[in-house]
């Protein structure tokens, strides 16, 4: 009961502190969930993004579940997911009783400008930390490039870019694995 | 009953959007259409709401649109709605996951898989540098180079950046202080 209560809270704090999208929680996952806590690796949560990246749903839900599986099975799943839709809930529901006030608060839009660039500075300094977990070899920097070239440039579904680069690395990487 | 119809419609969108919460507005665009819940002046204030707050966007979104549909209760049941697919697929794929895993053919796909998840973030990443530090629609405006940089922004990005390297302070800290920057500097 108090691990599950343990989950509620640390992804209920990870949905108050996520502005904008799966991506900006990374920063905090590996704050609470792989520094802090121990819960998972740098290289799990970077498979778990992967597998929430392709499959059904909202990919910063689809990483709570698996770690909220991980961590007590089904019940741990559904906590975590209750944990990190909470915040929303609340949030946006006060918003949208109140939103045409909210909306000419010049002084929230300040906060919020403000906001994105710190939000920015730690996405930069969650992708070099996980670069050294994850780029291990030239192979790595060229799908590194590859990736990020053709979803940020070319508007093609990142779904392609995880299927091509696991085939790749089962069909291309062969016997001669040796992951450290 | 109109609690059972919110659940299942966006039972239906987390089960079709693959991929960010961005992925869910061609599916509210059609909640517009088919069912008027919204109008699409409400799906953009939905969209713009909800980069700016707290929490992922199609959570924000479902919250948003039940709320309107049929209150507070609304506001949750469109989000279990939009949340259960996921607990039950990835319920699903964890129970096999560590199984799996194991295989030295799995392990040689997640070596090569890891670092273009790296590249899928960065490239996300990409979207929120380009709208936290740069003036592209100033740019075009006037076609001024100077212009092109959020000087104000780019001088607060540097000093988060050195302070993260120097003193290792959890996240919120440093939105806290970008919050408080962005209120007493105007940005």
């Amino acid at each position: 009961m108090k691990e599950l209560w343990e989950l509620f809270k640390v992804f209920a704090q990870i949905g108050v502190l996520t502005f904008g999208g799966g991506y900006a929680m990374l920063p905090m996952i590996q704050e609470e969930i792989v520094d802090k806590r121990g819960w998972a690796t740098d290289e799990e949560i970077l498979d778990y993004y992967a597998i929430g990246q392709s499959t059904p749903g909202i990919i910063s839900v689809n990483t709570a579940t698996f770690i909220g599986y991980k961590r007590k099975g089904i019940l741990g799943a559904i906590v975590a997911t209750l944990g990190i839709v909470f915040p929303s809930i609340v949030i946006i529901t006060v918003i949208a009783i109140f939103f045409d006030q909210f909306e000419h608060y010049q002084i929230v839009q300040h906060a919020f400008a403000g906001i994105r660039v710190a939000v920015a500075a730690l996405i930069l300094n969650a992708i070099i930390s996980m670069w050294q977990k994850a780029v291990k070899d030239y192979l790595g920097i060229i799908i590194f490039v590859f990736s990020f070239v053709v979803v940020a440039f070319l508007d093609i579904s990142p779904i392609w870019v995880v299927i091509i680069s696991f085939l790749f690395g089962v069909i291309f990487k062969g016997k001669k694995v040796d992951v450290k | 009953m109109i609690y059972i119809k919110l659940f299942f419609v966006f039972f239906k969108i987390g089960l079709f959007s693959i991929g960010g919460g961005l992925a869910t507005i061609p599916f509210l665009q059609e909640l517009i259409d088919s069912y008027g819940w919204i109008t699409s002046q409400e799906l953009l204030d939905i969209i713009a709401i909800s980069e700016s707050t707290p929490g992922p966007i199609g959570i924000n979104a479902a919250t948003y649109v039940g709320y309107k549909t049929a209150g507070i209760f609304g506001g949750i049941i469109a989000t279990m709605g939009i949340v259960a697919p996921s607990i039950i697929i990835i319920s699903l794929i964890a129970s096999y996951f560590r199984k799996v895993n194991e295989k030295p053919i799995v392990q040689n796909g997640f070596y090569t898989l890891r670092p273009a998840v790296i590249g899928l973030i960065g490239a996300a990443g990409f979207e929120v540098f380009k709208i936290a530090l740069f003036n592209i629609d100033l740019f075009a405006q006037t076609h001024n180079f100077l212009n092109l940089f959020n000087i104000k922004a780019i001088i607060l990005f540097g000093v988060i950046l050195v302070l993260m390297k120097k003193v290792k302070l959890h996240p919120i800290v440093y939105i806290g202080l970008a919050a408080a920057v962005g209120i007493i500097f105007k940005y």
